[in-house]
């Protein structure tokens, strides 16, 4: 089934080639086009955010002032979490790689509806502009990224445009996710039933599932937000009548889910990365994909946690924590069942598996201090330390941005065509996966010594811990920065890819060329197996 | 001075109340537990890295495709080990939340970006909570303003504070001393240097306390247990009684500066923050938010204290909180002095 399209067909141009003008890309409603225009506006999301995140360590090399006040500070540690989960990790995988990727893997020309599509990215960048002029405007927002009321109430920064282009955003999401649906379910190739899908699109397809179900609580957040502040009636802020924690439910309502939407599409591109360089059929096929819908739907109840000294009742913490332990599981399952597919492989160390077992290791490590956190007694003490921050960390940097840069990594040669270099590939490797452990490791210490979270000013107890992690951040941000550099540079001048060359078994690999013409495909590819067939081979 | 545990937990804190060793317990419990399960994960993806990289030739990848026994083990042992965290998780917590039997109530209120502390016996203190060793206490708490978040790691305990409705705490605290309180949740400027000490006496002092006012000598409110003290404020405090007397009136205006929580609102060398510094106002003429000019003298200075809100400083908003009843004259004097003293 497979045939190089490359080679002879000189009519068909590969989509970057297909219109050079910088219109022919604004107006483009190739899902490719749309996935690469998602890619270039998160990454520089993430660098602004991610240099914001050098400042908040900087400042906090000594226990007093260091680089900036206490209100600048504020501002930056706000400004550095809104950014990063708004418009950086929400978006990256699903938006940026789930559009490039879901069609080719499915066997499609396109995704169901491309021109919503294109919309969709229209509406996530005025989203993002909004808030983003908003916070500037306004002087800077210094909510933190949770806008807890009633102090976003009574603070005087531009929090209720900020939340409005972080609706905004959700609607973006909540058109892709309906899009990702429809395609998932209208376009699959001949033969491919669901479960010969790649897990990587099980993963959009649950992630997909909860951005349509869970967003539209922002919107009415945002309303309840609004209304108080145009009509005065009380909801949220106690002067009013109001209750403030109540506040507290209706965000993480969509924010812990949200939380989800981050790490399930990271786990689809591990559960792609590991039988591809292990050489061996992903070991557990059905409790992955299952495992995925389970953990979209137990995400939707247990927001609570996330409250358990918020005054809420004692009887809702006691449900929301048994509920949270149950999570654990098809986490676990998943982390074991990678691990098995090594074995007996044929395992191949280039940098989209480094970063896959770089996520295997610092996502357990996210996954295990998780449990700390579900334990009652023990989050009374641990909740809004550093433990937390080190916690979230661990799972969304380490897990989902280790994944996406995993992901990237193996597709880079897709996209553009092109090998990324892999010597410098492992060494800015080495420098980001050594880092992040100096970065955040110490922060569960001292975390669990009692270090609040953004606190400006310290106890010098805590001293030693911080500069650690500040050293660690410096070497994080280098490596980062050196592969961001590395990876454009060889989207235009690396070495040709060939089609598929790490062996994958999945059509944007077997079937479609590198980068891939327009239409994807040279007639429809069918399917007749699942993706993960690799038969016994001698090594 | 460092008070040792029988039993060093790996949380790294003394156990000064009496849920913490329940509480570490569990975490030393959860620390062993991730410790070997990273080990195992982490020794499995090495292994079989190693052995099964591909240039160790001359073998043949095997056809696996699951296993219903494994995966039924790593659904059950996680499941059952999970469950039994959450069980003991609740213990510890129903532990922490039991009413406990005629407990000293103290109220606590809270603002930006200080802790006001009401005895029954109407004795008030700012940032200090004197408490009995060994006798059950119970925090009635509140916020005059936003989310605060009444925290002392060294007890294990903390509850978020807020406006519009009473919280609270309960606990037996178990080792004298003088423990660090801090604000957990974000609460803006100075959020970090919102701190408080908990001062834990025996009950015959602490009884001496609540009607005199007097801390017994050997309390030395610098020396916090497990912690060296915020650089900005507590640390340089000398609260209550405890003042040595070799210092000037200006040197203990500056403790007091810091114990008082004046710190979190005004700098002593120019820098604005929510009110102004005091570099350089004493005998300055100053312009009122009504318009009116003030020179900046003892008395006005005494009743900036007492009644702040009677006349604002242009450019600023009314958010100092009212010392009438927290300062004593001796203290107000001090301060004075030490604002006279930055020129
Ligand atoms: C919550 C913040 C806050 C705290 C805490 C606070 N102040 Fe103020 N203070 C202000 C603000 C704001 C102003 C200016 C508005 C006004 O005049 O009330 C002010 C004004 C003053 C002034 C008049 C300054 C001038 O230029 O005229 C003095 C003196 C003063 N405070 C002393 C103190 C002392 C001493 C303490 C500690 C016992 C203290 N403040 C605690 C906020 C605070
Ligand atoms: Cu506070």
């Amino acid at each position: 089934m497979a045939h190089d399209a490359s080679a002879s067909h000189g009519h068909d141009v590969d989509y970057l080639n297909d219109g050079k003008t910088v219109w022919s890309w604004l107006s483009t409603i190739d899902h490719k086009r749309i996935g690469i225009m998602y890619l270039v506006t998160v990454l520089i999301f993430f660098g602004v955010a991610g240099l914001l995140a050098i400042g908040i360590r900087l400042e906090h090399w000594g226990p007093t002032r260091t680089i900036m006040g206490p209100d600048t500070y504020n501002k930056v540690f706000t400004l550095h979490g809104a950014i990063m989960v708004f418009m950086f990790i929400i978006p990256a995988i699903p938006s940026a790689l789930g559009n490039f990727l879901l069609p080719l893997m499915l066997g499609a020309k396109d995704v169901a509806f491309p021109r919503l599509n294109l919309f969709s990215y229209y509406v996530f960048l005025f989203g993002a502009t909004l808030a983003v002029v908003a916070i500037l405007a306004g002087q800077g927002v210094d909510t933190g990224w949770t806008f807890y009321t009633p102090y976003s109430i009574k603070s005087q920064t531009g929090v209720i445009l900020t939340v409005l282009g972080a609706f905004i955003m959700g609607m973006s999401s909540i058109l892709t996710g309906l899009n990702f649906i429809a395609t998932i379910h209208k376009l699959r190739a001949p033969g491919m039933t669901f479960h010969r899908m790649p897990l990587f699109v099980w993963a959009t397809y649950a992630t997909s599932i909860i951005q349509v179900l869970a967003t539209p609580v922002i919107g009415i957040t945002l309303l309840l937000l609004v209304a108080e502040r145009v009509l005065k009636v009380g909801i949220f802020d106690p002067a009013l009548g109001g209750d403030p924690v109540l506040f507290q439910h209706f965000f993480w309502f969509y924010s812990h889910p949200a939380v989800y939407i981050m790490i399930l599409p990271g786990m689809g591109i591990i559960s792609e990365i590991m039988p591809v360089f292990s050489r061996k059929p992903i070991f557990g096929y059905r409790a992955i994909a299952y495992s995925s819908l389970a953990i979209a739907a137990i995400s939707f109840l247990v927001w609570g946690h996330h409250m358990f000294v918020s005054g809420q009742s004692d009887f809702s913490n006691i449900i929301f924590s048994f509920l949270t332990v149950l999570v654990a599981v098809p986490t676990a399952i998943k982390v074991f069942n990678w691990l098995s597919t090594m074995y007996k492989g044929s395992i191949k160390l280039d940098v989209p598996m480094l970063y896959a077992l770089a996520f295997l290791f610092l996502f357990t490590i996210g996954g295990l201090t998780g449990i700390f956190l579900a334990a009652l007694s023990i989050d009374v003490h641990l909740h809004d330390t550093y433990f937390i921050v080190a916690h979230f960390h661990y799972v969304m940097m380490g897990g989902t941005v280790m994944a996406l840069f995993g992901g990237l990594h193996y597709w880079w040669p897709k996209f553009f065509g092109r090998m990324y270099p892999e010597k410098l590939g492992r060494f800015a490797w080495a420098l980001v996966f050594f880092g992040f452990n100096l970065l955040f490791l110490p922060q569960f210490y001292i975390g669990g010594k009692g270090m609040p979270r953004r606190y400006y000013n310290y106890d010098p107890v805590y001293t030693l811990g911080h500069q650690v992690s500040t050293i660690g951040s410096l070497m994080v941000g280098f490596g980062l920065m050196l592969t961001l550099g590395y990876l454009f540079w060889a989207a235009k001048k690396g070495q040709k890819a060939t089609q598929n060359p790490w062996g994958a078994k999945t059509l944007e690999w077997t079937d479609a060329a590198s980068p891939p013409i327009t239409h994807n495909f040279h007639g429809q590819p069918t399917v007749d197996n699942w993706p993960y067939e690799y038969k016994s081979e001698r090594v | 001075m460092f008070w040792q545990s029988a039993y060093a937990s790996t949380v790294g804190l003394p156990q000064s109340s009496t849920i913490a060793p329940t509480v570490d317990i569990l975490y030393d419990f959860l620390v062993y537990l991730s410790v070997f399960f990273l080990i195992l994960v982490t020794v499995v993806m090495v292994y079989f890295t190693v052995k099964y990289h591909r240039s160790k030739t001359g073998r043949e990848t095997a056809y696996i495709v699951g296993s219903h026994t494994l995966e039924t083990i790593w659904t059950v042992v996680p499941l059952v080990l999970m469950l039994f965290v959450f069980a003991w998780g609740l213990k510890g917590y129903r532990e922490m939340r039991a009413p406990m039997k005629d407990p000293v109530e103290i109220n606590i209120i809270g603002r930006q970006w200080l802790w006001n502390i009401e005895y029954t016996n109407g004795r008030k203190t700012l940032n200090e909570l004197v408490l009995p060793k060994g006798k059950p206490v119970r925090l009635i708490m509140t916020s005059e303003d936003v989310l605060h978040s009444f925290f002392i790691p060294n007890f294990r305990i903390k509850q978020d504070v807020v406006p519009g409705r009473f919280t609270t705490l309960s606990f037996i605290a178990t080792q004298p001393g003088v423990h660090i309180v801090f604000c957990a949740e974000y609460c803006g400027t100075a959020h970090s240097d919102m701190l408080a000490k908990a001062v834990v006496v025996e009950p015959e002092e602490f009884d001496e306390w609540t009607r005199t006012g007097k801390l017994p000598a050997h309390v030395n409110l610098n020396q916090i247990i497990g912690a060296v003290g915020a650089p900005t404020s507590v640390a340089a405090a000398t609260g209550n009684g405890s003042s040595q007397p070799s210092q000037t009136p200006a040197e203990r205006g500056k403790a007091l500066a810091a114990s008082k929580g004046c710190i979190a609102c005004h700098s002593d060398n120019g820098t604005r923050m929510v009110g102004p510094s005091y570099k350089g106002i004493f005998g300055k003429k100053e312009e009122m938010a009504d318009g009116t000019m003030v020179t900046v003298d003892e008395n006005y200075i005494r009743k900036s204290l007492m009644d702040p809100n009677a006349q604002i400083v242009k450019g600023y908003t009314p958010s100092m909180p009212p010392f009438a009843g927290l300062l004593k004259d001796e203290e107000v004097n001090d301060l004075i002095a030490y604002i006279k003293s930055l020129k």
